[in-house]
């Protein structure tokens, strides 16, 4: 959903630069009115609990400890280290990020490029996009559930009648869980990276398209020269936003496998949530949090940073 | 797009590729349906059928039965509408400033927009869940809606943000010319033609809402409070051993107003996205 934050870019359609010029650069008091009430609770319930939360990561914090919660300084950090769970788990959010995003982006670029063209069922396409955009992650867990179910799931039952073998647990197997999850959270967030895709091919001008293939550029030379320059902006700052969505997703894997077989698809949110609301260890699931967020900073230092100041720059 | 021809082959490639599209998109919610009104004898069956030879309400009755589905949807309900009033209610004022002052607040609320993006949330949901529990807000739907409101405020404010500049600048002068003070500009003139923008916002904000999972998990712990998405886990039951029919009955009405209100908004989200991007 905020794909759209990525492509919509209202920056663009503001009023022309003269009208500001009249109006005052910073916010008068009348303005500071009209903040305040989304002002608070931001600061009340969003920055303040962040900034809470990386405070909790230095002290030893548990639930329903009766001794006074005390600062520990970077111990938490010093266990995290050592922690070859968290680790794994963190490298399978990597694998499970870059194996979504990656394919995803893709599958949805050639949809783009196809739903582009006049072709008709086109509108099918469209509309049929919403489902999976509209669902709550838990019932395309559970509808996948059904899907892969060993017995009675479609997948194996056409595998059968193909001749191709007997099928298998997907989701228990240790080497086809985590393939199957990915499968999921691909066939999750298409929609979106498509539909923002889409609108980023409105970009290209179709005039210069047209004279390139007239000077006789094939499909994909016109692709390369006229379609992907236009198209770069929007292509990257989705693919971030899509990463770092996805290195912190939660609720599908939690339905899908709820990080099982063996620990094979714990997300390190997975792994994160059970610390903190199975073992109660709040401090140590915060520094946790941490590092998954200074992992996604990286991310967001490179890509969105530099996107962003050229719009405020314009 | 006149000067290009394509070939039949291609065309052919084309029309195959969308297929295929329609199929992977298509197939797993049919078999979510399909399981929804399947009679418990074809649901054991070794060969499943697509289509049920024999269709049933049970599942739907028996779903009812076995979890408290209704008042879940009720406690979805009261949580996604009262979070996606109060965020529009809160966001319309700033989103207004940030979109007509271009300062320092405006480069803040940019920023805070995407900083959001990136939070795991699990960092914000420990301290959220320790403050509540003082206030006394765990397992409250109160609470809940708290959590919901800043949660959709970032992508409430940027799309607000957007329908507050498309509406020309100049029309509120004219209104200051002609006497009208700020106020009065602002109710008369502006939030007028802020409405589709404020609904759509408000819709989304809802589904967004009603589709949330983990926050839910984490503060409502008793099954009287809970919500649908954490309801529906119920019917897995341990060790994914899950009664079929049922679960997929209920996961299938779960879904229904999302898409109902997404179709709704579909249009408006795609042919904004469009027209964003066409301006530029």
């Amino acid at each position: 959903m905020s794909s759209l934050t990525a492509t919509k870019r209202p920056g663009r359609t503001r009023a022309p630069r003269a009208a500001h010029r009249t109006r005052p650069r910073g916010p008068d008091l009348g303005a500071w009115f009209l903040v305040l009430p989304a002002l608070l609770p931001i600061l009340v319930l969003s920055v303040g609990p962040l900034l809470y939360g990386i405070a909790l990561a230095f002290t030893d914090a548990q639930s329903g400890r009766t001794r006074a919660t005390g600062w520990v300084g970077t111990l938490n950090f010093q266990d995290l280290l050592h922690d070859t769970l968290f680790w794994d788990s963190f490298r399978i959010g990597a694998v499970w990020a870059v194996g979504v995003t990656v394919p995803q982006f893709l599958l949805a670029l050639g949809l783009a490029l196809l739903l582009d063209q006049k072709l008709r069922f086109r509108w099918l396409a469209r509309a049929l996009a919403i489902v999976p955009w509209a669902m709550p992650e838990v019932v395309v867990g559970i509808m996948w559930r059904l899907v892969y179910n060993p017995d009675a799931g479609v997948l194996n039952e056409t595998l059968r009648n193909l001749g191709l073998g007997e099928g298998r647990d997907w989701l228990s197997g240790l080497a086809t869980a985590l393939p199957a999850v990915i499968v999921v959270g691909v066939w999750a967030g298409m929609p979106q990276t498509t539909v923002a895709l889409l609108a980023g091919l409105q970009n290209t001008p179709h005039e210069l398209h047209e004279a390139a293939a007239l000077d006789g550029a094939g499909a994909w030379r016109r692709f390369r020269v006229v379609t992907w320059p236009a198209l770069r902006p929007v292509a990257l700052a989705i693919t971030a936003l899509n990463l770092i969505w996805n290195f912190n997703s939660f609720a599908l894997v939690y339905v899908l496998t709820n990080g099982g077989p063996g620990g094979r698809t714990r997300l390190p949110m997975l792994f994160a949530y059970e610390e903190a609301f199975r073992y109660g260890q709040f401090g140590y699931a915060a520094a946790m949090g941490c590092v998954m967020i200074a992992a996604v900073s990286v991310l967001i230092a490179l890509s969105l940073v530099r996107r962003l100041k050229g719009d405020q720059d314009r | 797009m006149s000067a290009l021809r394509t070939s039949r082959p291609a065309r052919c490639g084309q029309y195959l590729a969308l297929l295929a599209y329609l199929v992977f998109l298509a197939l797993p919610f049919l078999w979510l349906v399909s399981t929804a009104f399947k009679p418990a004898p074809e649901l054991a069956s070794l060969h499943p059928t697509w289509i049920p030879k024999d269709p049933t309400l049970d599942n739907f009755r028996q779903a009812f039965d076995e979890q408290p589905l209704l008042r879940a949807a009720g406690n979805s309900l009261v949580a996604a509408v009262a979070a996606a009033v109060i965020a529009v209610a809160v966001a319309t004022p700033l989103a207004y400033v940030t979109a007509r002052h271009r300062g320092r607040l405006a480069s803040a609320a940019t920023g805070w927009v995407v900083i959001s993006q990136a939070f795991p949330f699990v960092l914000v949901i420990i301290p959220l869940f320790l403050i509540l529990k003082n206030l006394h807000l765990v397992n409250s739907v109160s609470g809940l809606v708290l959590v919901y409101v800043v949660w959709s405020l970032p992508f409430a404010l940027w799309m607000l943000t957007g329908y507050v500049r498309a509406v020309p600048a100049e029309l509120e002068e004219a209104a200051a010319v002609d006497g009208a003070g700020r106020l009065r500009t602002l109710v008369s003139v502006t939030a007028p033609l802020l409405v589709p923008g404020i609904v759509a916002t408000a819709l989304f904000a809802f589904v967004t809402a009603w589709n949330e999972f983990f926050f839910a998990l984490v503060l409502l712990k008793t099954p009287e409070k809970q919500t649908l998405p954490v309801v529906l886990t119920h019917f897995l039951g341990a060790e994914g051993v899950a009664d079929l029919g049922p679960l997929a009955a209920a996961a299938f009405l779960a879904t229904l107003p999302s898409l109902v209100v997404f179709g709704l908004l579909q249009r408006r989200i795609t042919g904004g996205m469009l027209a964003g991007a066409v301006k530029s």
